[in-house]
């Protein structure tokens, strides 16, 4: 099965655990197993509208997946999913 | 609170100066304790993607972060906060630093560098429990 890795900040969420192992033949129902599993997640991931948020990066072992081909991107036994909430900021006063 | 050794203390401020007049930036790798004191075991480096703004910017290539954070997990190390440095501006958050921190429990430290040379290094926790909530707060750097 592939893995979700998630990060420090959404683990409380997640029963705390840093990986799970989830069920899916794509990114999308790999996380939507994900969240299934831990309902406190979606709000963290997705917004309202059900769409993944801006800052929330999906990887699949070393690319981001919307430059595959997003949440239909195929994954096998074995893949790494990492969620990457964005790094960034600045002095600029505004973004 | 944050704790680290003085030697990642000075290497996160020379990696400011070292940058200089552009922004520096890094992760904070470490484990957090029970009483929700971060403890910091080692640094990553990263580059500034900002190109377009470097300045004033700062953007981790999230590609980077996940290499980084693989190489932490075989260390048993967790990312626990980043750094990054303001030029010729104060060790204060800004309204972007807000705007764009998205790793709740985490420390988000700031150092100014003023003409090549770091003066103050200061920590925030970033608090709250979504986007809405969200606050940069205060906290103490205990350099050990």
């Amino acid at each position: 099965m592939p893995k979700v890795h998630i990060p420090t900040p959404l683990r409380q969420y997640a029963g705390k655990q840093p990986a799970i192992e989830v069920q899916g033949s794509t990114v999308g129902e790999a996380l939507s197993g994900l969240v299934s599993q831990h309902p406190d997640l979606r709000r963290h991931l997705y917004t309202e509208q059900g769409k993944l948020r801006a800052f929330v990066n999906i990887y699949l072992n070393d690319e981001d997946v919307r430059y595959l081909q997003k949440e239909a991107t195929a994954v096998a036994d074995g893949d790494n999913i990492s969620i990457v909430p964005s790094i960034a900021g600045g002095a600029a006063l505004s973004c | 609170m944050l704790r680290l050794g003085q030697s990642h203390y000075d290497a996160l401020r020379q990696h400011g100066e070292e940058t200089y007049p552009h922004e520096c930036c890094g992760v904070l790798l470490g484990r957090f304790e029970d009483d929700g004191t971060r403890i910091v075991t080692s640094l990553a480096r990263a580059g500034n993607t900002r190109v377009d703004s470097p300045q004033n910017r700062y953007n981790i290539d999230p590609k980077e972060l996940v290499h980084i954070q693989r190489e932490a997990r075989e260390r048993e190390e967790d990312i626990i906060g980043f750094y990054h440095s303001h030029p010729d501006h104060p060790a204060q958050w800004s309204p972007t630093d807000h705007a764009e921190a998205h790793w709740m429990g985490c420390s988000y430290v700031i150092t100014s560098v003023e003409k090549g040379k770091a003066v103050l290094t200061n920590s925030f926790e970033l608090t709250g429990t979504a986007e809405n909530d969200k606050k940069l707060v205060d906290e103490r750097i205990d350099v050990v």
